[in-house]
């Protein structure tokens, strides 16, 4: 038996897409949390912020960005295939969301290093 | 005299067909799901006879037939016509009178099921009724413009309402999309791709009157917004149909009369 039966690349995108939304959605408190920091106790995000000079940390980030542009290109993808009227030639666009997002990650992480 | 004939012509066929018969060549293992509405039951395994050209209905067939005749299972054309053989295949929903073995074997051995997404009437008989209910609440129903009394109105196949409406005529009412589609299986409300399929049709269609009411019911809990545009629908519709295009078509309907702006 195939590991995952029905998967398709149109299944596949969905996939993501749901994963990076609820990692999105899990990293915003986090995210509004430190951001609070600044208000309250700059010394304290400064020091939080350090944290970025770690290798693991730089990938997490890296892993961040990557969430963020999977969801934002295959939301567009979506938002562009169900409001326009076109013909679906979807699989194009599932990859080439994909690849936009990694282009915009991998990007992002060496100008990270 | 001719009893006798006949009596040893049904003997000769019982040995043709008895369970002894295709044990020595090449086999299949099958994995059935046996179970009622109660929920699935055991799991249970047969082997069969390999042979040339041989459809999953086939196999299915030959279990019944030759191995356990309280097998339930349902099927009517053998050709891809009336819809009703579908059955999960290896996980997948397949017309299983349309699917050679060769395709979905794996290492000699395959799995199945009743179709997904739907209660079991017993072993691979799914219940269909709330798949043709959901049909009439998505007012996938013809609404007439004319009684049989007024003249036949010409129609243009090219029209490009005609030709988006001809896109999804070829249903079956099998139900493998439905099977197939994973918001049914986590939304019951969800009207589901053929019925949704279908309002769309009837939308585009000159000779149906009730555009607003089709498009109240598919706007509604369950309705076309539900979609996921994960498109299992159109990957697995054995007839080649695109539910996916024409849920979307609805999305946009419903959302530009939301908005004031009419007909598409
Ligand atoms: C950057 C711009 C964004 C765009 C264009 C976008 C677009 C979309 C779209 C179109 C959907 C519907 C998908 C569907 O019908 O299955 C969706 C779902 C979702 N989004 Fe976003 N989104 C964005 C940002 C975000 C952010 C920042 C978060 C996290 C806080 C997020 C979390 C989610 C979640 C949890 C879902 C539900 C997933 C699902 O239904 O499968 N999104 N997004
Ligand atoms: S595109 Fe919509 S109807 Fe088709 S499988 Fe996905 S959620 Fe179901
Ligand atoms: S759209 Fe295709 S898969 Fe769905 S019921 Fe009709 S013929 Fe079957
Ligand atoms: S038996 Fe009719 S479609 Fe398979």
């Amino acid at each position: 038996m195939k590991a995952i039966p029905r998967a398709h690349p149109l299944w596949l995108a969905y996939i993501l897409h749901r994963l990076s939304g609820l990692g999105l959605a899990l990293f915003l408190p986090a995210h509004f949390y430190v951001l609070s920091m600044a208000l309250n106790d700059a010394a304290r995000l400064d020091a939080f912020l350090r944290l970025t000079d770690y290798p693991l940390v730089k990938l997490a980030e890296f892993g961040l960005v990557f969430l963020l542009a999977v969801h934002f290109f295959g939301g567009l993808r979506l938002l562009a295939f169900e409001w326009l009227p076109w013909s679906a030639p979807q699989k194009t666009w599932a990859a080439a969301s994909l690849a936009g997002a990694f282009l915009i990650s991998t990007t992002f992480l060496l100008r990270a290093i | 005299m001719s009893r006798a004939m006949v009596a040893a012509s049904t003997s000769q066929r019982r040995e043709k067909r008895g369970p002894k018969v295709g044990t020595t060549g090449p086999q299949i293992t099958v994995t059935v799901q046996r179970g009622g509405p109660e929920g699935p039951g055991r799991k249970q395994q047969f082997q069969v006879p390999a042979y040339d050209n041989q459809t999953v209905l086939d196999v299915v067939s030959w279990i019944q037939q030759n191995a356990d005749p309280t097998l339930t299972y349902r099927f009517a054309c053998r050709v891809g016509m009336c819809g009703s053989c579908a059955m999960m295949v290896n996980g997948v929903p397949r017309w299983t009178c349309r699917t050679h073995v060769s395709k979905v074997l794996q290492d000699g051995a395959m799995e199945v099921a009743p179709l997904r997404n739907l209660p079991v009437i017993k072993d691979l008989a799914a219940d269909m009724d709330t798949f043709f209910d959901k049909w009439v609440s998505a007012e996938a129903v013809h609404h007439p413009t004319a009684s049989r009394d007024d003249p036949i109105a010409p129609i243009d196949p090219e029209a490009p309402e005609r030709v988006t409406a001809s896109a999804g005529i070829e249903c079956i009412n099998c139900a493998v999309c439905y099977a197939a589609c994973d918001t049914v299986a986590n939304n019951p409300d969800y009207l589901g791709p053929a019925a949704l399929q279908r309002a769309w049709t009837l939308y585009n269609d000159a000779k149906d009157g009730a555009q607003d009411t089709i498009l109240d019911a598919v706007s509604g809990k369950g309705g076309c917004h539900s979609c996921h545009s994960m498109g299992s629908c159109t990957a697995y519709c054995p007839n080649e149909l695109d539910p996916l295009s024409a849920i979307a078509g609805l999305k946009r309907a419903t959302t530009r009369r939301f908005f004031g702006k009419g007909r598409a």
